[in-house]
């Protein structure tokens, strides 16, 4: 199932190949992969598959040995280190596996984290503690919620924090790794349904990373690891 | 809110943090503590006379004639008559002198035979003069006046009899003749606290008996025939000398060096102290140098407890980068860190060192005669801070760029 929105590519990925240079054995190469604005796009892959490496070249945090990665078609491979940092601040919302939050920081606090670097998803919001509040309020965070420490949460509230972080300022693109595996299936559809809804307010695209293929139904789209990627030796 | 972040970061790791701070003040209380010491040891130590433009004593070295003359350590090589002194304080430029006459001893401490000018004119301290504590001055012959040192090993008090020994380890006693205290000094923190003062009459008297050293065999004046003899003094260890004008000082100076009627020294006690400074300066740059190598280590032990941490805080570094963070600022996160315990240790550090002076102050006084000044901060030890505020700042180098690479690696993938 394809949802495009006028066609615009979130992100657009050709010929991309990358290999760490300690570990020989490993090597990625995506001849082609891309994601339309506002769809939700799971990416389903075995561990080891590359899942993980693909979303750190799509955040810069690595650049491919050939190829191109583009992010609302900015070739972004090109760009500076500083460069990168500043793009992805400016337009990735990003949710880890696990351990989100900065632990010894309230709530509020680490929501806000992604505006102190970019001023530009800053500027999208005009009370930035209301704005905090209303989105824990919507992932239907309890009220006390903001003024208490991250490591004081379950691990359910941390991850809906963790949401809520990734998407203030209305970042283009949200990436989350594999943000239910520590999620039982109750609570992992609760906060599904819950990320879902306020990423399409947001107007946001949701690139998400896991191994759960039962998941797949909840998406716009599926893309397989086995599919995108070539394997090399 | 990066600042507000690492303090919060740091409060977290509050045991950790509070036992770093604490080492790292230890360290740097000691370097302070040796530092104070050392400028006060010297300050006593170059206030042991003051106000005293000259010293004259026979030929000798300017740093055995202060030993003599001041400290009260070895011998003099020679006496200088009495005619040389008149000649010399005789001239126009002196304002005032005080001889001194040494040689005997009472139970270890030195007897020092002298005149009521030295009540007068011997400044310690910058200027302050000995007082009385007890007692009064020299006005028998058999008087003595007694440092507060004295009084203190030997339990002496006002009418406490004593017997002067003839030179400093004789079996001979000037039994026949036995002093009492007269007067106990307040304590002055100088060699004068382990004197026991007498007039030049009473050294003169002493030794009516004795010849080139050696008591006369079978002669025995009486003591009632001693008072009615002239007992002018005849010879002096040393003077110290008062000028009326510091320009004349040199003039005076050469006039006695090259004085022909007796070869004399005098020197200037100033720069004989500094002199002497240098050569016990060796104890003190050993204190130095072993308070520097304290805070260098202090410096490495703060490493190394940011480099444990640094693993179980990759995550959080990927958080950081994550959220838009370059690796300059995670590099600028730990120096930050390592800036405010810096600083915390400084204020701890300078909170202890006070209480502990203010505790320990009077007792240094008084045990070790070694005046240490409660005062502010000098600008040596700002500058001291400043400069361990940088060397932290740049050692915490060495984890920011591991953290650093850590950070550019992780990415995503955090491997723990």
């Amino acid at each position: 199932m394809e949802k495009s929105n006028l066609n615009e590519k979130t992100i657009q990925i050709n010929s991309v190949k990358f290999h760490w240079s300690n570990k020989s054995k490993f090597k990625l190469h995506i001849p082609e992969l891309s994601v339309d604005k506002g769809e939700k796009v799971l990416l389903l892959g075995e561990s080891g598959s590359g899942k993980t490496t693909l979303l750190s070249l799509i955040c810069g945090f690595l650049t491919p040995l050939s190829g191109n990665i583009q992010l609302n078609e900015k070739l972004i491979n090109d760009l500076s280190a500083t460069k990168r940092d500043q793009y992805r601040s400016d337009n990735i919302g990003i949710i880890f596996q696990q351990f989100n939050l900065l632990p010894y920081a309230n709530v509020i606090d680490n929501i806000l984290l992604p505006l102190y670097f970019s001023k530009l998803r800053s500027a999208n919001i005009s009370n930035q503690r209301e704005t905090a509040i209303s989105i824990c309020q919507s992932l239907r965070l309890p009220e006390d919620v903001v003024n208490m420490k991250a490591s004081e949460l379950s691990v359910g509230q941390q991850q809906r924090v963790a949401v809520a972080r990734a998407l203030i300022g209305n970042p283009p693109l949200v990436i989350a790794d594999e943000p239910t595996s520590s999620l039982d299936t109750d609570a992992q559809t609760i906060f599904l349904d819950l990320m879902f809804s306020q990423v399409a307010s947001s107007n946001s695209t949701l690139l998400m990373v896991s191994h759960d293929k039962s998941l797949s139904s909840k998406f716009d789209r599926v893309i397989d690891m086995k599919n995108v990627s070539v394997k090399e030796q | 809110m990066l600042l507000k972040l690492t303090f919060n970061s740091l409060y977290a790791r509050l045991l950790t943090v509070g036992m770093t701070v604490f080492a790292i003040s230890l360290s740097l209380m000691l370097y302070m503590s040796v530092e104070k010491l050392r400028t006060s040891a010297y300050t006593s130590f170059t206030d042991t006379i003051s106000q005293t433009d000259l010293i004259v004593g026979a030929r000798t070295s300017s740093v055995q004639l202060l030993l003599y003359s001041v400290f009260r350590i070895g011998n003099a090589t020679n006496n200088i008559t009495w005619e040389s002194y008149e000649d010399v304080i005789n001239k126009k430029e002196v304002a005032w002198s005080v001889p001194i006459s040494l040689g005997d001893s009472h139970k270890g401490f030195r007897v020092m035979g002298t005149n009521s000018e030295f009540f007068k004119r011997y400044k310690f301290r910058g200027g302050q003069s000995i007082e009385l504590e007890k007692g009064n001055n020299l006005d028998d012959l058999y008087d003595v006046i007694i440092g507060a040192g004295v009084a203190e090993k030997l339990n002496y008090s006002v009418g406490t009899p004593l017997i002067v020994s003839h030179g400093l380890q004789s079996f001979s006693d000037h039994d026949d003749q036995p002093f009492k205290v007269s007067g106990i000094l307040a304590k002055t923190g100088t060699p004068v606290d382990n004197t026991v003062i007498v007039s030049l009459e009473a050294i003169e008297a002493i030794h009516v008996d004795w010849s080139t050293g050696a008591k006369i065999p079978g002669q025995i004046t009486p003591v009632e025939e001693i008072r009615q003899m002239d007992l002018s003094p005849k010879n002096i260890t040393a003077a110290l000398i008062g000028v009326n004008s510091k320009l004349q000082i040199f003039q005076l100076q050469r006039w006695i060096n090259e004085y022909p009627e007796e070869s004399l020294s005098s020197i200037l006690p100033g720069v004989a102290l500094q002199e002497l400074w240098r050569i016990v300066g060796v104890v003190e740059n050993l204190l130095l140098g072993i308070s520097v190598t304290v805070i260098f280590t202090t410096l490495i032990g703060m490493t190394a407890i940011i480099f444990s941490s640094l693993n179980e805080r990759r995550r959080e570094m990927a958080i950081w980068r994550a959220m838009g963070a370059s690796p300059k600022v995670v590099i600028g996160l730990l120096m930050l860190e390592a800036f405010i315990i810096s600083v915390m240790s400084i204020i701890v550090s300078i909170v202890m060192l006070f209480l502990t002076l203010y505790v320990l102050q009077p007792w240094i006084d008084n045990t070790y005669g070694i005046l240490v000044n409660i005062e502010t901060l000098s600008v040596k030890d700002i500058y001291i801070f400043m400069l361990f505020i940088i060397a932290a700042s740049l050692v915490s180098l060495i984890p920011a760029i591991r953290a650093y690479w850590f950070s550019i690696n992780d990415g995503m993938t955090i491997k723990i």
